[in-house]
């Protein structure tokens, strides 16, 4: 099956407003990314690392420097008619429709733009508005909306067209727990729904990559700098995992190397307290019910366990060489 | 999704209009400022008519102008920088990603606002009517309807080009607008005949359709008022109307083509506060 999205060696230049007046920004820089169908798809990256850049070239409304971006097998600079008819997009904080109309008039106003029957859209925009707990404002301004409110309705706004991939800029930008929550429920229920959905979409919420996506690209200054499944790239980080553990005073700590899965072991004893705090650097989990048993085998108690591993976070850290201010 | 592209793009039009249409019918204040405020320009010239006894087709000639001064209120003022604030709220960019011609996006928006405009500059004639108690001929009415009709187009095509190159001009662009309002009431003839500027002036201010739109409809509410106070023959008229039409248009078309493509080479189309 063709992808849903494919790009080759894409760059973007700006080039400043008035020449000799500033520079060129090369926004994007040779970027390669191929999306399969049926992909939910991240883009995580720092202000201004290309991310909304991509995303306006793949639903054509920028051209490409150099390179070439196919959207459902369409070039998008030749076949834009046809990629148009194939995606929508939402990003976060907008403001679009007009305050003068009710939710629901502004929803079907945008399905017109798809030439959508007036009588399915209707209905359809009824289940999103339900399936989002925005019933009962449907026949209320726009204008009166709550940011969470306005978002959730621009979300229906960009899936009620039933797009085989939707562009999805910083969906959750702004919104609290709850909002948040619902909109990514959303997404996720969407994708699986059906077979040909796909999802692109950019964030600056660890989390919301990490839960969210099949794979994830961390992109900066525009260059790609990994692609893969959020486990696979928690693997890169040499950052094992770690297991800290105080146990009441141990005497015999000889075996707690040699255990299989144990990288490196260190251990300290507190006499004052009478306590042992042991320091484990594992390769692998199994590790853990091993270790305790042993604990256990030698008469220790278990004070208390912390395991930690590593997080997107410090992928991204040792990636761009900075986290998110 | 079997619909051609003529049935997806009307309905894209009719969304389009629909925000326009009902926009009307809520916020209820226009009524009292596009209705009242322009009857009393009109009567102020009215009775000025009336007191130096000019003859009594001037009274209707006014009233007249001061309907179709709706509607250039309504190109200058709405339609120009409709896709700058378009742009601003961040509507132009969905519009530009929906499967639809662009066309459809600013015939919608010149709909609505034509829709929104007919009803105040019929509100301003049947008042003024009946106000000064003019009787209008309705003896050729498929050539006032036809005029009507050619006017409007060539005029919303040109709010439709406007619409782009504002687009181009950014905030700044209302000067133009202001520019363009006083100006126009006198070049296009709104309160007297356009005649009256002689030839070249009138020739020249033809370009813009309600001069000759005015002319025409005026000529045939009052039957034998062109030999004295007509520009030039009803027919003439509607020829040269009817290539402002297609001139219009087309140049619409041209320059909403070309500023997106300028858009999507620099970039700018779908930033705010530029
Ligand atoms: N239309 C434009 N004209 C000039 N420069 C631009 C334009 N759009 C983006 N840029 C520049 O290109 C770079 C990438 O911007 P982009 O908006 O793609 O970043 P981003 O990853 O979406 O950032 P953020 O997380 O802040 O949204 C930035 O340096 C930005 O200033
Ligand atoms: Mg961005």
């Amino acid at each position: 099956m063709q992808s849903a999205v494919e790009v080759k060696g894409l760059t973007r230049v700006f080039e400043p407003k008035k020449k000799k007046e500033g520079k060129s920004v090369t926004a994007l820089n040779k970027v390669d990314l191929r999306i399969a169908r049926g992909e939910l798809f991240g883009l995580l990256g720092p202000n201004g690392a290309g991310k909304t850049t991509l995303l306006k070239i793949l639903s054509t409304l920028l051209l490409p420097t150099a390179g070439k971006a196919f959207v459902a097998g369409f070039d998008v600079e030749k076949d834009f008619t046809e990629v148009r008819k194939r995606i929508n997009m939402v990003s976060g904080g907008e403001i679009s429709g007009y305050g003068l109309l009710t939710v629901k008039e502004n929803l079907w106003m945008f399905t017109q733009f798809y030439g959508m029957k007036s009588s399915v859209a209707k209905q359809r925009i009824d289940e999103m508005l339900a399936q989002f707990g925005l019933a009962d404002k449907k026949d209320e301004k726009v204008r009166t909306l709550s940011t969470g409110q306005r978002q959730k309705m621009n979300v229906i706004r960009g899936f009620v067209t039933d797009p085989e991939i939707i562009f999805l800029d910083e969906p959750t930008l702004g919104l609290d727990v709850n909002a948040s929550r619902v909109i990514r429920e959303f997404i996720v229920d969407w994708v699986q729904a059906k077979d040909n959905r796909t999802v692109l979409l950019t964030t600056h919420y660890m989390m919301e990559a990490d839960q969210l996506c099949d794979r994830i690209a961390i992109i900066d200054d525009g260059r790609i700098l990994a692609c893969d499944t959020p486990e696979n790239l928690k693997k890169l980080v040499k950052m094992n995992r770690t297991l800290k553990l105080d146990v009441t005073s141990l005497k015999d700590t000889s075996k707690f190397g040699s255990l299989t899965g144990v990288e490196q072991f260190t251990f300290q004893d507190d006499a004052e307290k009478d306590q042992t705090h042991l320091k484990f650097i594992l390769t692998d989990d199994s590790a853990v019910t091993e270790i305790i048993s042993e604990v256990q085998s030698k008469g220790a108690r278990i004070l208390s366990l912390q395991k930690t591993e590593p997080t997107l976070e410090d992928v991204f850290i040792k990636m761009v060489g900075k986290g998110f201010e | 999704m079997t619909d051609t592209w003529l049935v997806t793009n009307l309905r894209a039009i009719r969304g389009r209009a629909y925000p326009r249409v009902i926009g009307s019918k809520r916020e209820l204040s226009w009524l009292f400022f596009d209705i009242t405020l322009p009857l009393l320009t009109v009567s102020a010239y009215a009775y000025i008519y009336k007191y130096i006894q000019a003859p009594d087709e001037f009274v209707g000639f006014v009233i007249l102008g001061g309907a179709m001064t709706a509607f250039w209120l309504n190109i200058l003022w709405m339609m120009a920088s409709q896709l700058y604030w378009e742009k601003e709220i961040g509507n132009l960019q969905l519009y530009l990603i929906a499967p639809i011609s662009r066309m459809s996006i600013l015939a919608g928006m010149a709909v609505g606002g034509l829709f929104m405009t007919a009803i105040r500059a019929s509100a301003t004639m049947v008042i003024g009517v009946l106000l000064f108690g003019i009787v209008l001929s309705f003896a050729q009415p498929v050539m006032l309807i036809l005029i009507f009709v050619v006017t409007m187009i060539s005029l919303y095509g040109m709010g439709m080009m406007f619409a782009s190159l504002y687009l181009l001009l950014g905030r700044e662009a209302y000067h133009l607008s202001n520019l363009l309002t006083e100006p126009v009431y006198l070049a296009s003839g709104l309160y007297f005949p356009v005649k009256a500027l002689g030839f070249w002036a009138a020739a020249g201010a033809s370009i813009i359709p309600i001069t000759l739109g005015l002319d025409a409809l005026r000529q045939l509410f009052y039957p034998g008022s062109g030999a004295e106070y007509g520009f030039l023959s009803v027919n003439t008229e509607l020829a040269i109307l009817a290539v402002l039409c297609v001139a219009f248009l087309w140049l619409s078309k041209y320059s909403l083509d070309y500023m997106e493509k300028l858009g999507k080479t620099t970039g700018r189309l779908t930033l705010r506060w530029q």
